[in-house]
């Protein structure tokens, strides 16, 4: 790489020259140094990999059911990722999940209110969930690791516990007959079918969340709070970086996209399993991390949560059509994790060597 | 230099040593060379049948490493090499990672489908894709009260509200008073139906204990604890063979005389069974509702049969006791039952 980027050579009498942040990189350098490219040549391999080894993976419908796949996880990864560009982890994402479809299904079943009084009470709860989880680490300047370890064993047994209480099983009861849920389906678990391929509402939702995500962290002030309460808190702190505010937002960003899930959960199977969720939130974290995210906060990007998501769903799938025993599934899954993350590594470092 | 070459000495004696004792010191019974040779005794042929090689999925809510889905999946397999048919497995417990994978088997043109409802609501849309695909479905294990509705063929599995009436009555037979039933899976409906099944027949007391079944010494501390505290429980069901174990060492330690009793079935059941450490067990013969699956499959597909007349197939409950405890040990050894 060195032998081809031509060196800078500082004109005298200019004297911006010696300014670093005023010198032009070239176009491939940009490319270099974003966070998601080694997720990206990560997902070409998997892809080219699977394409050969399964003769069903390329076919347009497995394509739809791979894309699914990848929306699921796709959708709570990209604010994790935001989460751990903040320095923070959110422990609790996974049965988030499952109690925002508890939530909204218990609350219209038992109120006989229109689902969507049912919906937006969820939004409520997970929002606040959110808050309690970045008060929490504000206040007590415990790790976030346990906070939110605290709160995901809170949310556990809260879905099992609540649920036996309110519907006597482990599972809610129906609500399909109940007024709103054929629109509110609409939005959270339509499908339409294009040339062969099933592509289902999902995929739209995690393509707006990537979107929206990428422009806060490039675009906006807010964006680069987050990077600065990743990088460095304190010195975030003292140039006047409202870092709690800005974690509490993180955190109340997961409620948001938990309760896009949870949603969908309920509209697509319109009964919820209260048990569900548990290990999750790891998925989620692999998917940011494989994007590039850095597990020590400050550096990361929205886009790359999506190709780590992409990642998992095509391999999820991959390994269902090359036919090969499920039982290897999550070794390939943590030798898939670990790959990434070298190459990841070694591209940031190759990119920073080039400057 | 001089201190690594020691080393690299030191384990060269190791392994040597190591292995000389594995040679010297080998075993006449049991072990790795017993069941090759076990296997080779039961050296299985091709495919019975000339049919056109077709294709099978299995789609189930098993976990990871889970024994019971284990002995499902062998005979399965042991059915698809009699039919020449390819199978094909996969699993999840999360009930929309499990309908994705029924998807892919849709993407794949599969010509049969096997599936557990155990999440019925969550499988519902998934199998209704199938059969609109016109990919014959089979249920198995859970969901008989569904299967039918959701448009599968068949059902093959066992009705856990009568598998725990059976055991209420052998309770009763064998003069119990007070028993407890151990539920190691929170929100396992079908746990709670075994029960509830079991205290209705039961003509004494039966009480309830929740316990944490991915976590072993958990589980067994808690029954101590239990029958330290209520000393006229006389009768501990299990409902899950590998805690019918835990449920032994936590009345040993607890001093109590409570006759332990278990759903399901493995090897250490059958040799505690003989062993007079267990009462009976209750087995839904695993290996059945693989087996019966891929064979009904095959036979839909060869000649157009259905099995059951629109009624589930059962394939238990059967109630082991210690006289048939011994033929049947043998065949948990190998992982057929």
């Amino acid at each position: 790489m060195t032998a081809t980027a031509p060196a800078q050579a500082p004109t005298p009498g200019r004297k911006t020259a010696d300014d670093e942040r005023l010198l032009k990189t070239s176009p491939l350098r940009k490319v270099l140094r974003r966070p998601e490219l080694g997720a990206v040549v990560g997902a070409v391999a998997v892809f080219l990999f699977f394409a050969v080894a399964a003769d069903s993976f390329l076919r347009a419908s497995s394509f739809g059911t791979v894309l699914y796949a990848a929306s699921t996880i796709g959708i709570m990864a990209v604010p994790v990722a935001l989460l751990m560009i903040g320095g923070e982890f959110d422990l609790s994402a996974g049965v988030l999940v499952t109690s925002s479809a508890l939530v909204s299904s218990m609350f219209s079943y038992q109120m006989t209110a229109n689902v969507w009084v049912g919906v937006l009470v969820s939004l409520l709860v997970t929002l606040a969930i959110g808050v309690f989880n970045g008060f929490m680490l504000t206040r007590t300047k415990l790790p976030s690791f346990i906070i939110t370890l605290g709160t995901f064993l809170m949310l556990t047994g809260l879905n099992l516990g609540l649920t036996k209480m309110i519907s006597g099983t482990v599972s809610t009861k129906t609500i399909g007959d109940m007024e709103g849920f054929e629109s509110a389906r609409k939005v959270f678990a339509s499908q339409v079918t294009i040339g062969g391929v099933n592509l289902k509402v999902t995929i739209l939702w995690w393509v707006a969340l990537v979107g929206i995500a990428t422009w806060i962290l490039l675009r906006t002030r807010a964006g680069n709070w987050i990077f600065a309460v990743g990088g460095e808190a304190d010195a975030a702190r003292a140039v006047g970086v409202p870092v709690n505010k800005t974690r509490i937002g993180l955190y109340m960003g997961v409620g948001f996209a938990a309760w896009v899930s949870g949603q969908h959960l309920l509209f697509s199977f319109d009964v919820v399993q209260s048990g569900e969720g548990v290990g999750s939130e790891l998925i989620y974290i692999i998917a940011a991390v494989i994007g590039g995210c850095l597990i020590t906060g400050g550096y990361g990007s929205a886009i790359g949560s999506a190709v780590g998501a992409f990642i998992f769903g095509m391999t999820s799938k991959g390994i269902v059509y090359a036919e090969w025993d499920p039982d290897w599934f999550k070794f390939f899954l943590g030798a898939m994790l670990l790959l990434a993350t070298l190459l990841n590594a070694w591209v940031r470092k190759r990119a920073e060597a080039t400057k | 230099m001089a201190r690594v070459r020691t080393g690299v000495r030191a384990v060269g004696a190791v392994l040597a040593a190591v292995l000389g004792a594995s040679l010297a010191g080998c075993s006449s019974t049991g072990g790795k060379r017993a069941e090759e040779r076990a296997e080779q005794a039961a050296a299985q042929g091709g495919s019975a049948v000339n049919t056109p090689r077709w294709t099978i999925g299995m789609v189930t809510h098993s976990g990871d490493g889970d024994t019971f889905w284990d002995i499902v999946q062998s005979g399965a397999e042991q059915a698809a090499a009699k039919d020449n048919i390819k199978f094909l497995y996969a699993h999840s417990d999360e009930g929309q990672q499990q309908a994705q994978l029924v998807d892919s088997y849709i993407d794949k043109k599969v010509d049969g489908l096997i599936v557990t409802l155990a999440k019925p609501d969550a499988m519902k849309a998934a199998v209704a894709r199938a059969t609109k695909a016109g990919i014959p479905v089979i249920t198995v294990n859970s969901g008989s009260a569904e299967s039918k509705k959701f448009g599968a063929l068949t059902h093959i599995g066992q009705d856990e509200t009568i598998a725990g009436e059976a055991v209420g009555d052998e309770l009763d037979k064998r003069g119990r008073k007070n028993a407890l039933c151990v539920l190691h899976e929170q929100g396992n409906v079908g746990h709670e139906q075994r029960c509830a099944g079991a205290r209705k027949t039961f003509d004494g007391e039966m009480q309830n204990l929740y316990v944490d079944g991915t976590n072993m010494p958990d589980v067994q501390a808690s029954i101590e604890a239990k029958l330290q505290s209520a000393k006229d429980i006389d009768a501990v069901v299990t409902l899950g063979a590998p805690f019918a174990d835990a449920a032994v060492k936590a009345k040993e330690q607890a001093a109590s005389k409570a006759e332990i009793d278990t759903f399901d079935l493995n090897a250490k059941v059958a040799s505690a069974l003989q062993a007079d450490a267990l009462g009976f067990a209750v087995d839904q013969q695993p290996y059945l509702q693989g087996y019966e699956a891929v064979d009904l499959l095959w036979l839909h597909k060869y000649n157009a049969d259905v099995l059951g007349g629109g009624k589930p197939v059962l394939t238990g409950p059967q109630i082991i006791t210690k006289q048939d405890a011994a033929e049947l040990e043998e065949y948990t050894k190998r992982g057929t039952r």
